[in-house]
């Protein structure tokens, strides 16, 4: 009876756990490399319009992103509702993107000063006069190269 | 003498330590790169002496304030905006030196010369709404990447690749320096046979 009940306890052995905080860490590891913290708060709603005829922007270092939108729910009392830009961490007026442009562009490297992007997050219900005006301030301080940056999807999607 | 070992620590803990991490990190991943449609603008400083461009070399998109189109004064969906350009320019009226070779549209005479000189001009409203707009804009760059897809299948069918998927290619920080050297003077021979030359023009004022 004993040499029975002992062949039984060992036909199941309790599984090696001892090996999973080394997977754990190895998943750990290849998050905290591929992260990219999310380096402004968006204060403006921003759901970008559809294109399927897109680039990749290049380098995160060469580029700057300007938001423009209707402020979010939280801001509304406080800036109301018409669409607003954000630079940085705080809505800023027409005027601003110029200074705000030059002082990026004084941030960065000097091999790089001459290959900025500027990619302009705006949301789909923007009226087109702000982001013209956007454009023109860009041109003023010959910030020329520009990116509407959108998601990927079928035009019709623009269309309601 | 006995040494006295040093206690064990108790790693236990370790992986509820890691997991935490983990989770951390994983919420606070964003692994996909930012994509859109790329523009340049055109320097504030004006040209004193504006090139002349025939009235037929321009072809007129305006987008009004209720998100309506007009092309070439006549009115237009967004779905059959492709087309048109398309057929603009690839039209290739030109005679002589002008002459188009590779066009294959009608040459009907009251539309572009040849690609080079065929200029795409985009007009809005200040109260056209930034969707539509894109969405328009969308449109005009698939009518070029169109007619470079096409040339570019005919002029390396090798390769095996539209212009677009070279184009991608040639961006792509994975792709081989010699292959880059490769797709490079490939690329640009198609850029010239269809510049993309998309003007946005300021905006009208409305009253």
């Amino acid at each position: 009876m004993s040499k029975f009940k002992k062949k039984k306890s060992s036909e199941l052995p309790p599984v090696n756990t001892a090996s999973l905080p080394d997977i754990v860490f190895m998943l750990l590891f290849f998050f905290m490399v591929a992260t990219v913290m999310r380096d402004s708060t968006l204060m403006v709603s921003n759901s970008l319009p559809a294109a399927d005829q897109i680039q990749k922007l290049d380098k995160k270092d060469r580029v700057m992103y300007i938001y423009a939108g209707k402020p979010s729910s939280r801001y509304i009392d406080k800036y109301g509702d018409q669409p607003r830009i954000q630079l940085n961490d705080k809505f800023a007026s027409v005027s601003e993107v110029a200074a705000f442009v030059l002082a990026e562009r004084a941030s960065k490297r000097q091999e790089l000063q001459n290959v900025l992007t500027t990619a302009l997050k705006v949301d789909g219900e923007t009226n087109m006069g702000l982001i013209s005006d956007i454009k023109q301030e860009l041109r003023k301080v010959n910030a020329l190269k520009i990116n509407y940056t959108t998601r990927v999807g079928e035009y019709s999607q623009n269309i309601d | 003498m006995a040494r006295r070992s040093s206690p064990q620590v108790n790693a236990g803990s370790m992986a509820d330590i890691a997991f935490l991490l983990l989770i951390f990190f994983l919420v606070t991943t964003t692994i996909e790169t930012d994509s859109g449609i790329n523009r340049k603008l055109p320097p504030m400083d004006e040209l004193i002496d504006p090139p002349i461009i025939k009235e037929r070399n321009i072809f007129t998109v305006v987008v009004n304030k209720y998100d309506q189109l007009l092309v070439e004064e006549k009115p237009m969906e967004i779905s059959e905006i492709r087309q048109a350009a398309i057929e603009f320019l690839d039209n290739g009226a030109g005679i002589g030196e002008e002459e188009c070779s590779y066009c294959k549209g009608n040459r009907d005479s009251d539309s572009s010369d040849n690609p080079e000189k065929a200029v795409i001009s985009l007009k809005n409203d200040r109260e056209t709404s930034y969707k539509v707009y894109i969405a328009v804009q969308n449109e005009l760059v698939a009518a070029y990447n169109q007619l470079r897809d096409r040339e570019f299948r005919i002029l390396y069918p090798n390769l095996g690749l539209s212009f677009v998927e070279a184009n991608k290619r040639y961006s792509d920080p994975r792709t081989s320096p010699s292959e880059k050297e490769n797709l490079k003077p490939k690329l640009s021979v198609v850029k010239l046979m269809y510049p993309q030359k998309l003007s946005e023009a300021e905006p009208s004022k409305t009253n």
